[in-house]
């Protein structure tokens, strides 16, 4: 269980004010032109050391994707920060730009400083529009106290802040969906090679980040890279906010250690499953895209990129989505079926034909109308889908159904086949 | 998806014969393209058909879109397809009340169904529909990634919170009463902190 001290976002829940005055005090813009003078190469060293993985999903080292970026400058960088929140089960990023918008400022900064980028635009989603006017009020008093703009502390440092707005397309999430979007176009993923590290945002040098990993790089720079590793396991250090939704009796967001047990965490924060314990069904622990754990597993899993991977799910962004046995466990993935076919952006063939096939699949075992080859032929194109498209959408349309018909299939060909029998 | 009717391009007979933006908005347009480099234009339309939408009661016209086009001096199409990708954007008109509904499995599993047909009962419309008296529209949404404060309904720009039949309905009355509305959780709770008790 992490300690009272070891909490980076102490405001989470708002009950502070999010501006300036009150963000100084709780540690933000605190020695930051010191954290600065040690130059670049320092941040990404100690972010490195630190073992900090993105908090957006995939889990990479965000040192190591800093350091992707050309050490020489010949042309503009760019840092972008991916705040476009729309993984169902997801609601940590919201908190931080409505709670904490100066973790992520301070983030934006220094992270951006040691990327060569004078430039940042942070991408939120269009729904956002109230956390929006907090961030940019915040990024207001920033400039204000000339922690933005030109020469900040005095140090030859420039540096401008932008916010974009979305208007409503998951697909942007993905990083070169939304660096393409930021351009004015369509949401539709890129190729990769060439990465955005060498031609990103306006065919320049870019790094994507979440807004959690970007919040949580001021106080590990602070507080040391040790400080970091000693927080969580091995290779899944630090904390990390955590979003229980669904069947929970007291829904909520909290950060907690990685690799604290998802038992635990249901239990302790959220008031427990609807029913108790022993009426949990089955959890989604890292966002819709995962793969659902059943409840054997949900006993010990520790809540950590590793665990959860070698648990056949993985932690994603964190978003527990907790579904008791009054479910219909077909329905609850048949809808999320339905979200990535909406959310399909109809560039590569095997996702935009795929997602609305699954999807009336999905109907038709919600049903009972599908016959147990159809089962066979629902789990083969999922097969066929995953890996053979541009970006990870078509896996992730792909991966909740695997992980349903991993975990019940016995359930699903029981029920088609008393069907049969009542039919008889 | 197909029952939605805010994304189709309005018909002829309502689109208005021109748009232009209000001194106000010319200025924040003139603005909002200072973010962006000067050899991508393209970036500034976004934010722009957002701009024309709020001007034009919540929904974006032909002549915006054309008007977009020629502000930042890009071919119309490049403006026609941000506003069919993109969902938030409305080619068609939505009442003073756009009531936005989150039916994706986070919320579904709180209850949004309930809500859904709260809202239909209520009001007297389905989904894709504009009440009679224009004070009302109702649309389905995916994820609002609101998700430990589900079921959630968006009302044009503000999120209402951990809602039920019950709360919803009186929300909509003091709504069609025209009183102060509390934005966020319609329970005890400030935010996404977990209930006491």
């Amino acid at each position: 269980m992490i300690k009272k001290t070891n909490i980076i976002f102490s405001n989470l829940y708002g009950s502070e004010n999010p501006y300036i005055t009150s963000a100084i005090k709780r540690g933000d813009w605190v020695n930051t032109k010191k954290i600065l003078k040690n130059g670049k190469q320092k941040i990404i060293d100690i972010i490195k050391e630190s073992g900090l993985r993105g908090r957006g999903g995939a889990g990479f080292a965000t040192g190591m994707k800093w350091d992707f970026m050309p050490k020489e400058v010949k042309k503009q960088h760019y840092l972008v920060i991916n705040a476009d929140e729309g993984e169902p089960g997801t609601c940590k990023d919201r908190d931080i730009i409505r709670n904490e918008p100066h973790k992520l400022i301070e983030g934006c900064l220094l992270s951006s400083y040691a990327v060569g980028a004078t430039k940042c635009y942070i991408y939120i989603r269009g729904e956002f529009y109230n956390e929006s006017l907090i961030l940019q009020k915040a990024i207001n008093e920033a400039y204000k106290k000339k922690f933005l703009g030109k020469n900040i502390f005095g140090l030859n440092i420039d540096f401008d802040l932008y916010l974009h707005l979305g208007s409503g397309a998951y697909v942007c999430g993905e990083e070169t969906a939304l660096i393409e979007s930021l351009e004015g176009k369509k949401g539709q993923p890129r190729l990769k090679p060439p990465f955005p590290a060498n031609v990103g945002l306006f065919g320049k040098p870019t790094t994507v980040n979440n807004v959690e990993t970007i919040a949580v790089v001021p106080t590990i720079l602070r507080k040391g890279s040790k400080w970091f590793l000693d927080i969580g396991n091995k290779n899944n250090s630090g904390s990390k906010i955590f979003c229980i939704s669904g069947h929970v009796n007291k829904p909520c967001n909290v950060e907690e250690e990685l690799g604290v047990p998802l038992k635990y965490l249901i239990q302790k924060y959220a008031g427990d499953v609807i029913g108790g314990w022993s009426n949990l069904l089955a959890v989604i622990p890292g966002g819709s895209s995962v793969p659902l754990l059943p409840k054997s597993k949900c006993e010990n899993v520790l809540m950590d990129f590793d665990s959860l991977k070698n648990a056949g799910s993985a932690l994603g962004t964190g978003g527990i989505i907790v579904i008791n046995k009054q479910t219909d466990i077909l329905s609850s993935i048949a809808r999320l079926s339905e979200f990535y076919h909406h959310e399909s952006c109809g560039q590569c063939t095997p996702c935009r034909e795929g997602t609305g096939w699954i999807m009336r699949m999905m109907r038709k075992l919600v049903d009972n109308k599908c016959t147990i080859e159809e089962v066979n032929l629902l789990e083969e194109v999922t097969k066929q889908i995953e890996g053979h498209t541009i970006c990870a959408l078509g896996d992730a349309a792909a991966w909740p159904i695997q992980g349903l018909l991993k975990n019940f299939k016995s359930e699903i060909i029981n029920r088609i086949s008393s069907k049969k029998k009542n039919v008889a | 998806m197909s029952e939605n009717s805010f994304r189709k391009i309005a018909d002829e007979s309502i689109q208005p014969q021109e748009f232009k933006f209000s001194k106000l908005n010319l200025d924040k347009a003139v603005n909002i393209k200072k973010n962006y480099p000067s050899n991508y234009p393209e970036s500034s339309i976004m934010p722009l058909l957002m701009l024309a939408q709020a001007q034009n009661n919540g929904w974006v016209p032909k002549k915006a879109i054309e008007y977009i086009a020629n502000f930042l001096k890009v071919p119309e199409i490049k403006v026609l397809e941000i506003a069919t990708f993109y969902t938030m954007y409305n080619l068609s008109p939505i009442g003073n009340y756009h009531i936005e509904v989150c039916t994706t499995t986070p919320c579904m599993l709180r209850g949004s169904d309930e809500i859904v047909k709260a809202c239909k009962k209520k009001i007297g419309i389905n989904i894709g529909e504009v009440s009679e008296d224009k004070k009302f529209s109702l649309n389905r949404v995916e994820c609002l990634g609101a998700c430990v404060n589900a079921p959630v309904i968006k009302i044009n720009e503000n999120y209402f919170e951990d809602l039920d039949p019950h709360s919803f309905d009186k929300l909509i009355e003091n709504l069609a009463k025209g009183k102060e509305l509390k934005i966020g959780p319609q329970i005890k709770r400030k935010g996404s902190e977990p209930m006491k008790g």
